[in-house]
């Protein structure tokens, strides 16, 4: 009784609470000062067709490097947590039911144009909508196919960790070779801007979603695997 | 006509979720979760967001689905283990 007295007391204030802020709300007429100033000069500044891009790769870079370390974190997580259970379990190894030839033939036609389409969305990520994350997860995608087309596949974790930590790293020494040849921590303008709305373009944004589009791949790749695990 | 279709999509988003919360059986609840996100990735397409609908589609409607599915397993496999 007490608790539903207070759930509908915390309820009925968050209703005000929300009644309140509804109440003078109108539609932005304008943008804001900072997202006017970006729209306005981001194409001539940082060559970047895709304004989306110029501003998660550049102006919000250091955002990008905390995302990509968050999703880093929590792969680490995974594999630490469970890596640990898979040893546990080898002992008693489970005969898995193999997939159908159905499942088998479309994953080995379809999984190397997925991982193609990935590379696509990530090299163009300057130009049209996507980028790293959208094409790393992409190219998850298609190792998840592999995965329920063959039950007892394997990834080749040395490969693996090296692409990762090549990545990760070299994403953050461009940051720094921008800081010292640009204007600041991830500047893309160390490299040439190059003709607007080409694939080499941009300056240093394909490089950066790259890699980017590398290391989320191969994290999230890590991730279903450790997840699958029992192999 | 567009604002017809954002109010359709948001009620099919508003059901898919009370059915994930609702649903005993718990695949079906998983796979209503993903239907939020497939729904959700949708609207954020015409609501002129390509990128973010991308995210959506592909690590909110696609990984994480599959994500929960394998974590479903695994302990459901544990408590048969454990008795």
């Amino acid at each position: 009784m007490v608790r539903k007295t207070i759930a509908l007391a915390l309820m009925s204030g968050l209703a005000f609470i929300l009644a309140f802020i509804l109440g003078d709300w109108s539609p932005m007429e304008r943008l804001s000062g900072v997202a006017y100033d970006y729209v306005t000069r981001g194409a001539a500044d940082l060559g970047a067709m895709n304004l989306v891009t110029a501003i998660v790769v550049t102006y919000r870079g250091l955002d990008t490097l905390g995302e990509v370390t968050v999703l880093f974190l929590a792969a680490s997580g995974v594999a630490v947590l469970l890596r640990r259970k898979r040893d546990e379990a080898a002992a008693t190894v489970k005969i898995k039911r193999a997939a159908s030839e159905i499942v088998t033939t479309g994953a080995s036609l379809l999984s190397p144009f997925i991982v193609m389409f990935g590379a696509y969305i990530f090299l163009n990520g300057h130009l049209s909508p996507g980028g790293g994350f959208q094409g790393g997860a992409v190219i998850a995608s298609a190792v998840l196919l592999l995965f329920l087309a063959h039950p007892d596949y394997k990834l080749r974790h040395n490969v693996l960790n090296i692409i990762e930590s090549f990545s990760g790293f070299t994403y953050v020494l461009v940051g720094l070779l921008g800081l010292f040849l640009a204007g600041g921590f991830l500047d893309n303008r160390f490299l040439p801007l190059g003709t607007y709305g080409t694939i080499l373009s941009a300056g240093a944004i394909p490089l950066i979603y790259t890699l980017i589009g590398l290391k989320v791949g191969t994290e999230l790749a890590g991730i279903l695997e450790n997840m699958k695990g029992r192999a | 006509m567009e604002n017809i279709l954002i109010t359709l999509l948001s009620l099919i988003i508003l059901v898919a979720a009370l059915a994930a919360i609702y649903l005993r059986n718990m695949i079906s609840a998983i796979l209503a979760s993903g239907l939020v996100s497939l729904f959700a990735s949708i609207l954020y397409l015409l609501m002129a967001a390509p990128d973010v609908a991308m995210t959506e589609a592909a690590i909110g409607a696609g990984l994480s689905t599959v994500i929960f599915l394998l974590a479903f397993k695994k302990t459901r496999d544990e408590e048969v283990e454990n008795g």
